[in-house]
């Protein structure tokens, strides 16, 4: 048995595509199952980032000094804690979105393996569904079927719209995991569960505590990514009107209605989003590295 | 047809269940044309993103430092950054910068419409991914296998067409399929600058016709269908171009 | 101009008592780096002549010069009265007469073997379709794959590969073939099918280069041995002479480490 995401190169010895041919072929499965791209984050590209909104700032400063208006960066400084704050919403919602989503994918992609075929179709078909749907109908879709409150029991539980958004990301999230379960499980040697069997392990026990385990090493970098991808993606919920970060740049910029502040305050969510991504993509990275050597 | 319309309507009356889209002529003919506006707008940015990474790949392999940078530093840019986020940026960062012109009516309006900018973003969104692909894929195939096709009397442009063309697309098909099903799945962000595609129409019609549940199942039917075919036929094609013997 | 009409007046008067392979004062530079200094032998119609040196003395550099694969910078390489190193060579005449088979197989992955070995005589010779494929099964019984047309080189083994690659050179009808190091990428057991493949063609009366390391062959199917060492040919002979007592120093260590 092979992994999922390993079925688009062969092993050949033979030298008929050279390394960088070998290494797209080995992205595309790998991203085939990941459900998205891998982030290539690098120091210089803050540095690039922060080099824009501070070269654009100073711009508008010069321009705003000829019509004697209140400077870019004061402006800027007094929106920050704002803008700051709606990211950490950001945050929140990346969370529990991925909390959501790892959870229910986690289940899914285990049914995926399951030895009873309904299960595995039916799996199969939610897992398909969710991952070929595009993320903002997704987030539509739970926005406006959702109710805004439910009854349980006599009491009214609240259902406020970022809550709805958090549902609506964490749908393709479950998808995502669950093939990124079934890839890693798909990708253990089959001698594993034969050696299990071997040694009276039934099913559930070979699963749980022989080759999930061996997993997570696998797991962990897809699953970091996705994480990230995530955190990107939450600005989506501007879209439905969510009050992120995305949303409160917008409005604070047409309070300031000033056009010259347009590309420092998008370049400084681009930073926010930048500082917090970053450390996650090298430390994906960095664990990849260390598996492959590891194989 | 029309009875097949009509049976719509009377769906309606009898259960509640409102699908505007079948029975109203008005509201189909919005819907469909938000279909094709979907597929047209998948089409022209697949073709240009092809451009933008035959483009950006020859130049990479440019002898100039800065060029090669300027272009690295665009893959970058727009592999990590949310689209959603390049998108509004050229609408309203860069769009408020063009200058305007009168129009037919004579109103003053953008030289580049909210159609124009959401090709503009997808294209080069979709473009930075190819631009790797493409050179990876010219890169894997060997200067051995060109001195072969050489030295058995190619000249050097049937060496290209026969030869390293052929083998460097079926390196990057896989790569390019990925990003074709998500340049599919980014369209719908074009709803965020009011360009007229399905779930911006869908959008219209549950607005007007206030049947949100309908609108909302079927536009989620539709983009599963529409990526799901996507999907299959290019894994048929990947399986039917794989490199035999480089593959399971 | 001269140049030109003086290739075309050599070409004519080519016989076949003249050699085949003329290659007189080659020199080769990468850089700085003199790869060739001054190589001079001929090589007669039907004849075998292996070449053999230690590595990086530019033996694969010396085949490539004469199927212009790479441009020479002084002598003469003729062939068949063609000569090579001139700006209005014309390559396809060249390459028709001389077929190359390389260490590393290079056949093209995307195609089967059997379309592997049609594809030239189609797209470079304008050939007819049903004609090649007629020949290119012929060829591909020649070299022992009746069986493996439809396969893809991905799917064959090494030594199945150099045949196919053999194969079709054989379907340009070169007059001459070079070999370089053909079996260096081999494991022992198939290197053997690769050799009774070449010697077959010998036998046939092909003019054959090769570029060995297997001394035993290139002694059983030589006419004629060369020794290059430092981008010159150093030695050269019958192979029974050659092997049996090689005057020169270096030729007698080379063949001490290798034999
Ligand atoms: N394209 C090139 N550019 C620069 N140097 C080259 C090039 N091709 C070959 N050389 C150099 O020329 C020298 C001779 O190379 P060549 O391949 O002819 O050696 P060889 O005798 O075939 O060795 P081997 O037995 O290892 O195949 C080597 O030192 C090599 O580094
Ligand atoms: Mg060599």
């Amino acid at each position: 048995m092979r992994a999922a995401g390993e079925r688009l190169y062969g092993t050949t010895d033979l030298p008929v595509l050279l390394p960088p041919g070998e290494r797209l072929l080995r992205r595309a499965s790998r991203e085939r199952t990941d459900g998205v791209p891998r982030l290539t984050l690098k120091a210089w590209h803050g540095a690039v980032i922060a080099a824009v909104v501070l070269l654009a700032a100073a711009a508008a400063q010069a321009q705003g000094a000829a019509e004697a208006r209140p400077g870019v960066l004061t402006a800027l400084w007094k929106w920050v804690p704002l803008l700051v704050e709606g990211f950490l919403f950001n945050i929140a919602i990346s969370f529990l979105g991925m909390g959501i989503g790892t959870a229910l994918g986690t289940v899914l992609g285990v049914m995926q393996i399951s030895l009873l075929p309904p299960v595995r179709a039916g799996s199969w078909i939610v897992t398909q569904f969710f991952r070929n749907a595009p993320w903002l109908v997704l987030l539509f879709f739970c926005m406006f079927l959702l109710p805004f409150e439910f009854r349980v029991m006599g009491f009214v539980v609240p259902f406020p719209d970022w809550v709805k958004a958090t549902l609506g990301l964490s749908l393709p999230v479950m998808a995502n995991v669950s093939e990124i379960v079934r890839g890693a499980v798909q990708s253990i040697p089959s001698g594993q569960w034969e050696a299990a069997e071997s040694l009276a392990f039934s099913r559930r026990q070979t699963l749980v505590q022989i080759i999930l385990p061996q997993c997570i090493k696998r797991m962990l970098p897809p699953w970091m990514n996705l994480y990230a991808i995530l955190t990107m993606a939450t600005v989506l919920a501007s879209v439905v009107g969510v009050s992120e970060v995305m949303t409160l740049t917008q409005r604070v910029l047409s309070a300031e209605s000033r056009p010259e502040l347009l590309v420092p305050f998008y370049g400084f969510v681009l930073l926010l989003f930048f500082m917090y991504c970053y450390p996650i993509a090298r430390f994906t990275h960095k664990l990849e590295l260390r598996y492959v050597v590891k194989l | 047809m029309e009875d097949f319309f009509q049976w719509f309507r009377w769906l309606y009356d009898e259960t509640g269940i409102n699908l505007t889209i079948l029975y109203d002529s008005f509201d189909r003919e919005r819907m469909v044309r938000g279909f094709f506006n979907t597929i047209y707008l998948s089409l022209i940015c697949l073709a240009l993103s092809v451009v933008i990474g035959l483009v950006g790949a020859w130049l990479q392999g440019s002898p100039l430092k800065w060029t090669r940078r300027i272009v690295q530093g665009y893959i970058q840019l727009f592999r990590n950054t949310p689209p959603l986020v390049q998108m509004y940026f050229f609408f309203f960062a860069l769009g408020s910068l063009m200058p305007r012109m009168e129009n037919e009516y004579g109103i003053m309006e953008p030289v580049l419409s909210n159609w124009h900018w959401a090709i503009i973003s997808l294209s080069f969104f979709a473009g930075a991914f190819n631009v790797e692909i493409f050179r990876s894929g010219i890169e894997a195939v060997p200067r051995s296998t060109v001195e072969a096709a050489e030295s058995l009397g190619y000249t050097r442009l049937k060496t290209y067409i026969y030869v390293v063309l052929p083998l460097a697309f079926r390196v990057c098909l896989p790569a390019l399929n990925n990003n074709l099903v998500n340049l599919v799945k980014t369209t719908t962000l074009a709803y965020a600058i009011a360009v007229p595609e399905m779930l911006y129409v869908a959008n219209q019609i549950w607005s007007d016709s206030v049947n949100v549940p309908e609108m909302m199942t079927f536009l989620l039917l539709a983009y599963v269908v529409l990526v799901g075919l996507l999907v299959h036929v290019m894994n048929r094609w990947e399986r039917a171009m794989r490199l035999p013997g480089y593959g399971v | 101009m001269s140049s030109s009409s003086e290739t075309a007046a050599t070409q004519a008067t080519w016989t076949p008592d003249r050699p085949i392979v003329s290659i007189h004062g080659v020199h080769k530079r990468f850089g700085d780096f003199e790869v060739l200094r001054g190589v001079t032998f001929d090589v007669m119609k039907g004849d075998v002549v292996c070449v053999i040196g230690p590595s990086g003395s530019g033996k694969s550099t010396l085949l490539r010069c004469i199927n212009a694969l790479v441009p020479i910078d002084e002598g003469s390489i003729q062939v068949a009265g063609q000569e090579v190193h001139d700006p209005k060579l014309d390559k396809l005449a060249l390459r028709k007469k001389v077929g190359m088979v390389f260490q590393q197989y290079n056949l093209f992955p995307h195609k089967t073997a059997l379309q592997n070995v049609m594809m030239a005589p189609i797209q470079v010779l304008k050939q007819d379709k049903a004609e090649v494929r007629e020949r290119a099964l012929k060829l591909m019984k020649k070299v022992r794959l009746n069986g493996k047309e439809d396969a893809y080189p991905g799917e064959l083994s090494g030594g199945q590969q150099q045949r196919v690659a053999i194969a079709r050179s054989l379907a340009m009808n070169p007059d001459v073939m070079l070999f370089d190091e053909v079996t260096a990428a081999l494991d022992p057991e198939t290197v053997k099918e690769v050799l009774v493949t070449i010697r077959d063609l010998a036998e046939e009366g092909m003019t054959c280069m090769l570029v060995t390391h297997e001394m035993g062959f290139a002694r059983e199917i030589a006419d004629m041995m060369y020794f290059t060492d430092n981008g010159v040919i150093v030695e050269s002979g019958p192979p029974k002479e050659f092997f049996a007592n090689p005057r020169d120093a270096r030729t007698k260590e080379f063949l001490g480490q290798i034999l």
